[in-house]
């Protein structure tokens, strides 16, 4: 099977949509975890978006917010992010910490603590699968930007430029409780593991 | 009379006669470049993602790429009446977003994409008057076709007009 971003069939879009689920499940738990509150997870988006769309999916080009990316490597090849706003790592790294911080700045610790808040969750979504597909997948360290979303969006957008008009996004939204903290985690594999997924699940 | 701003989105290019301005927010690791005819008073703007389109069997929209897309760009402004010999260009973005220690081309495509913009403006023959190139933050840029001053702006990296 040709696996082609711009004209992707339904049935290919229900199969993305069950890996965010089932990746993005114990992610969820992972972060409940961390930070002792309820995390609400919505059902993931498979986004397939024009390169000048992009950055509307994390509040338009000039937002700014941090990106902590991911590069996946072994059976599965492609990009891992999770993205949230400046606020949401304000109230979020006040959670880890337990303490109140008003002003919109992020120290050293706060940004150590976000690059591994990214790490967990990103690490429990590819563990999750791997134990799917039984394929391997190799997740480096995190880069963290705090920057603008065109800018960091770009970054993707770019992966998928090589292969096509659009870009993939599997999105799943996070949401703590009291909507203090939401932050969206993407997967983005490479076209080339498309049908090594597919067969691993038998469908291909 | 109103002065507009376009704005040109990823992989996409435009133009503005005086007193228009031309937009593109937040580059990362792609390449914005910007031709001006002083005399015509004339601006072109395109916001490149890739290197070269030799390199990519899908390549049908030329202005996702540094070769194709300042070949659209020039020809586009010589159908509006700008003359090339007039022609400088301005270049902005070619950051690295995200740093990792391995090997990768992708993770580098900032900069390939700033080499290949300036190869292909010196096959042109156009020259480069002034560029803000580089680094690990994004740009937002802003031509004014009345001069062809090319503002830029970044958050916590300054701003300038190059």
């Amino acid at each position: 099977m040709t696996i082609n971003v711009d004209n992707l069939n339904n049935f290919m879009i229900d199969i993305l949509k069950e890996l965010g689920n089932i990746g993005a499940g114990n992610a969820a738990t992972a972060l409940a975890s961390m930070i002792s509150k309820k995390v609400d997870m919505d059902v993931p988006n498979v986004r397939i978006l024009e390169f000048s769309q992009v950055a509307e999916i994390l509040g338009g080009e000039e937002n700014l917010v941090i990106g902590i990316y991911f590069e996946l490597t072994e059976d599965i090849v492609g990009n891992m992010m999770f993205a949230l706003d400046i606020n949401s790592a304000i109230n979020l790294t006040n959670m880890l910490f337990n303490r109140k911080k008003e002003n919109l700045e992020l120290d050293e610790m706060d940004i150590s603590a976000l690059s591994e808040v990214g790490n967990i969750l990103a690490s429990s979504y590819a563990n999750s699968l791997s134990a799917l597909t039984g394929l391997k997948i190799f997740i480096s360290i995190p880069s963290i930007s705090i920057d603008m979303a065109g800018a960091i969006l770009s970054v993707p957008a770019i992966q998928y430029g090589h292969v096509a008009d659009h870009a993939l996004m599997i999105e799943t939204i996070f949401e703590e409780d009291q909507n203090l903290v939401a932050g969206n985690l993407f997967f983005l594999p490479d076209l080339s593991s498309f049908n090594k997924i597919l067969t691993a699940l038998g469908v291909n | 009379m109103d002065v507009n701003t376009i704005k040109v989105g990823m992989a996409d290019l435009n133009l503005a006669k005086a007193p228009h301005l031309l937009t593109t927010l937040g580059l990362g690791s792609c390449v914005g470049i910007t031709l001006y005819d002083k005399i015509n008073k004339i601006a072109g703007l395109a916001h490149i993602m890739l290197p070269s389109s030799k390199e990519i069997k899908n390549n049908e929209n030329k202005a996702k790429f540094a070769d194709t897309g300042i070949e659209e760009l020039l020809q586009s402004m010589l159908k509006i009446g700008a003359n090339k010999n007039n022609l400088v260009a301005k270049i902005a973005g070619g950051s690295q977003m995200f740093n990792f220690n391995s090997n990768n081309d992708m993770l580098k495509i900032g900069e390939r994409n700033v080499i290949a913009t300036k190869s292909k403006l010196k096959e042109l023959n156009i020259k480069i008057v002034s560029e803000d190139t580089g680094g690990n933050f994004g740009r937002t840029i802003i031509l004014d076709s009345t001069d062809g001053s090319l503002y830029v702006k970044t958050i916590g990296h300054g701003e300038k007009t190059i």
